[in-house]
C-alpha cells in the first residue's frame, strides 16, 4: 500500500481529537504532533488500532530536555505503520517537577525497555510500567544523565584539577 | 656458536658441585617464568594484546603459555579496554577471585585513566576499584608496549618477598581498597 499523505494523516486524527493533537510540523515530511499526557494512551490506541492507520509499530520512545522552556521535559514517541510504510512523530511535554506520564506498555511490550531507558537518563516516571528501574547506568547513580543540568565530565576524576598545571 | 644469551643465576653461594641461594629468589624465578595471565579485554587495547599472542610477538616466550580465562589459578590480571562503571564490579569480584599472588596490569589508556571518555558512565582508570601494579600507555599500546609491560611485572615478581600478602604495605594497600 501507498504511503499515507500527512493531509489525510492529520484530518484522521483531527476527526477523533479535535484540538486535543496539534500539529508542529513536518520536517523532512515527517508528521510531527504535540498533544498532552491525559490523550496519550489514547492517540497511540488510535493510531494502532485504527483499520486505516495501522501503525503497529512502535519504533522508539525517548526524551529530550529543553531547560529554558517551561515545560521542559518532553517525552518523544516515533510509530511506524509496516503496512503503508508511513511514519509518525508524537511529542508530549511535562514540566520539570510533574514528569508522570502513563505507561505504553499496555499498548506494546517492546515499550518495557524503553520506558525504562528513558526512565534511566531523563527521569520519566511511566505510571503503570511493571518494573521502572534502571537498565543501562549503575543502580546507585542519583541523577539523570542525559539532562542539560547533569555535567557533561565525570566529577570523580580529579587528574585534570587546576593544581596539577600550576594553575 | 649459539647465540643464545642465558640469564644469569641469582646471587648465592658457589661451590664445586653445589650452589644455594635463598629461597625467595629460587621461587621468585620460577614464578616470574611461569605467569599465568588472566585477559580481561574489551575494547582496541584487547585486539593488540590477540597480537601480542600470536605468532609475530609472541607472549608464550616469557613463560605465558597458560592463558587462563578464568580466575582459578592465575597469576596476572591483565586488564584491556574501557571499563564502564557498570562492569566495575565484576573486574573487582575476577580480581577477589585470584588466589595470592596476584598483579594486575592496567593496558592501555582507558584502563589505566578512563581514557577519552571522560563521562559519566565510564570508570576513570580500574585503580578506583582495585589495585594496579604495572600500567602500560598508549591508545591502544603496541604488542611490544604490552610486552614491556608484562616484563615489568616479572620484574617485581622476581623481586618481591615471598609472602607479598603478609607486608604490612600490601594489606593497607588492600584495605584501602576495602578487599579483607
Amino acid at each position: 500500500m501507498a504511503k499515507i499523505p500527512n493531509e489525510q494523516l492529520i484530518k484522521a486524527i483531527a476527526d477523533k481529537f479535535d484540538t486535543q493533537v496539534t500539529v508542529v510540523g513536518e520536517p523532512y515530511e515527517l508528521l510531527t504532533v504535540e498533544t498532552g499526557r491525559e490523550q496519550i494512551i489514547d492517540l497511540l490506541t488510535f493510531l494502532k488500532t485504527d483499520a486505516e492507520l495501522k501503525f503497529a509499530f512502535l519504533t522508539d520512545i525517548t526524551a529530550i530536555h529543553y531547560p529554558e522552556q517551561e515545560k521542559q521535559i518532553g517525552v518523544i514517541y516515533h510509530l511506524h505503520s509496516l503496512t503503508t510504510n508511513t511514519r509518525i512523530r508524537i511529542k508530549v511535554f511535562l514540566t520539570d517537577g510533574d514528569v508522570h506520564i502513563p505507561s505504553a506498555t499496555v499498548l506494546w511490550d517492546g515499550a518495557n525497555w524503553m520506558e525504562r531507558e528513558t526512565y534511566d537518563f531523563f527521569g520519566v516516571i511511566f505510571d503503570g510500567h511493571p518494573d521502572l528501574r534502571r537498565i543501562l547506568n549503575v543502580d546507585d547513580m542519583t541523577a539523570f544523565p542525559m539532562r542539560k543540568e547533569f555535567p557533561l565530565e565525570d566529577p570523580n576524576r580529579v587528574d585534570k584539577k587546576d593544581f596539577y598545571f600550576g594553575r | 656458536m649459539s647465540d643464545i644469551q642465558l640469564v644469569d643465576a641469582p646471587a648465592g653461594v658457589e661451590g664445586a658441585g653445589f650452589f644455594a641461594t635463598s629461597l625467595d629468589k629460587a621461587i621468585g624465578i620460577a614464578r616470574s617464568n611461569s605467569l599465568w595471565p588472566l585477559p580481561f579485554a574489551t575494547s582496541c587495547c584487547g585486539i593488540e594484546f590477540m597480537a601480542t599472542m600470536a605468532s609475530h610477538y609472541d607472549l608464550s616466550r616469557f613463560g605465558a603459555e597458560r592463558l587462563s580465562f578464568s580466575p582459578r589459578q592465575a597469576d596476572l590480571l591483565m586488564v584491556m579496554g574501557t571499563i564502564s562503571k557498570k562492569m566495575a564490579p565484576v573486574l573487582r569480584q575476577v580480581y577477589l577471585q585470584m588466589a595470592e599472588p596476584r598483579w594486575v596490569i592496567a593496558v592501555g589508556a582507558c584502563a589505566s585513566s578512563g581514557g577519552i571518555f571522560d563521562t559519566y558512565s565510564v570508570l576513570q582508570g580500574i585503580d578506583e576499584v582495585i589495585p594496579v601494579d604495572v600500567y602500560v600507555p598508549g591508545c591502544p599500546p603496541r604488542p611490544e608496549a604490552i610486552i614491556d609491560g608484562f616484563m615489568n611485572i616479572q620484574e617485581l615478581v622476581k623481586t618481591e618477598t615471598l609472602r607479598r600478602r603478609s607486608e604490612p604495605k600490601y594489606q593497607a594497600l588492600l584495605a584501602k581498597y576495602g578487599i579483607q
